[in-house]
């Protein structure tokens, strides 16, 4: 029940100093810069009051619930999570009316194809 | 192979999430509903400043001062807001005591909800499938696996977190840490040990 240690967290764990990065919860906190991203957008969204936490929650909830059941070995896959999380997201962003289902698909295929890019990140 | 040349559009590498996020951030920034240096904000205030310290500075203020250890656990959220952390998307937060004779562990079986202005986000294994079924049904086996074996005359009692509260566990100070100082003490309190799933170290482990 323990995370895992792949040969990558073997040397993130002994990077130290200006090159550490964030293990305040004695792991990293987001696997990738996009999960804290979709945490991110989540949060601001909610505390601008576009939408609801507990609205988001619920989604949150029936995304994880609804998620085909991955293999044990693949259960706990941090980035499925986010993955989720993203998902109830997007959904809550198009039913809020914040966004559309249609310009969101061509957003997301205008960065897939390189047409638009963003390094901000 | 085509040739490089200027204009040329390159597919991204990135995997699909990614670029859904991108997508809906640049839209939503686009609408005048977010700023992405709000987002930066809360992205590095989640990295840097918020973590299990801070619950474990809570914890070791309610080890010193019997008014503060009153008070946090009659008035959970007022008490850690005291302290200047709160913010738990509107949800209070409960504090539960350990005692000799009571282990407290916390799950959130439905999704992830935990205590972030005390604990920052929560570890990959409390988000996982396993924990937050398994935790309910059987939790001494589950404490077992985490290296916590707990006497058959301790109750265990299971709290599942739901969008009003999110519980924090206050371990027991271990024995031996009498003249030890506040700050001394932070040191011991570790995040696992506010979730239930281990004790508060004590000073000869964590050396």
């Amino acid at each position: 029940m323990s995370s895992t240690d792949s040969a990558a967290d073997q040397r993130i764990a002994y990077m130290d100093g200006d090159s550490a990065l964030p293990r305040l919860n004695g792991e990293l906190v987001f696997e990738a810069p996009w999960e804290g991203r979709a945490f991110g957008l989540a949060v601001a969204l909610t505390d601008q009051g576009a939408c609801e936490w507990e609205d988001f929650r619920a989604g949150l909830i029936a995304e994880i619930a609804d998620a085909p059941s991955a293999p044990s070995d693949q259960a706990d896959v941090p980035s499925a999570y986010y993955e989720r999380w993203l998902a109830a997201l997007a959904r809550l962003a198009v039913s809020e009316g914040l966004v559309s289902q249609d310009e969101l698909d061509l957003r997301t295929g205008e960065y897939a194809s390189g047409e638009r890019e963003d390094d901000h990140w | 192979m085509s040739g490089e040349h200027e204009g040329e559009h390159h597919p991204s590498p990135e995997p699909y999430a990614a670029l859904r996020t991108r997508a809906l951030e640049s839209l939503l920034v686009e609408k005048g509903l977010i700023a992405s240096d709000v987002i930066d904000e809360i992205v590095r205030t989640f990295e840097q400043d918020i973590g299990p310290l801070n619950g474990a500075k809570v914890v070791a203020r309610a080890w010193v001062d019997p008014e503060y250890h009153r008070r946090l656990l009659e008035h959970g959220t007022e008490a850690i807001a005291d302290m200047g952390y709160q913010g738990a998307q509107g949800a209070d937060i409960v504090v539960l005591e350990n005692t000799p004779t009571v282990h407290n562990v916390v799950v959130c079986t439905l999704c992830s909800c935990y205590p972030w202005p005390v604990l920052g986000l929560p570890p990959a294994w409390y988000k996982s499938e396993a924990y937050r079924s398994r935790t309910v049904i059987e939790p001494r086996a589950v404490l077992r696996e985490f290296g916590l074996e707990l006497d058959e005359s301790v109750e265990v009692r299971v709290w599942d977190s739901s969008a009003d509260v999110r519980y924090m566990v206050l371990p027991e100070r271990p024995t031996g840490t009498e003249s030890l100082s506040e700050a001394e003490l932070v040191e011991l309190v570790t995040r696992d040990s506010m979730i239930g799933v281990a004790k508060a170290g004590s000073p000869a482990v964590v050396a």
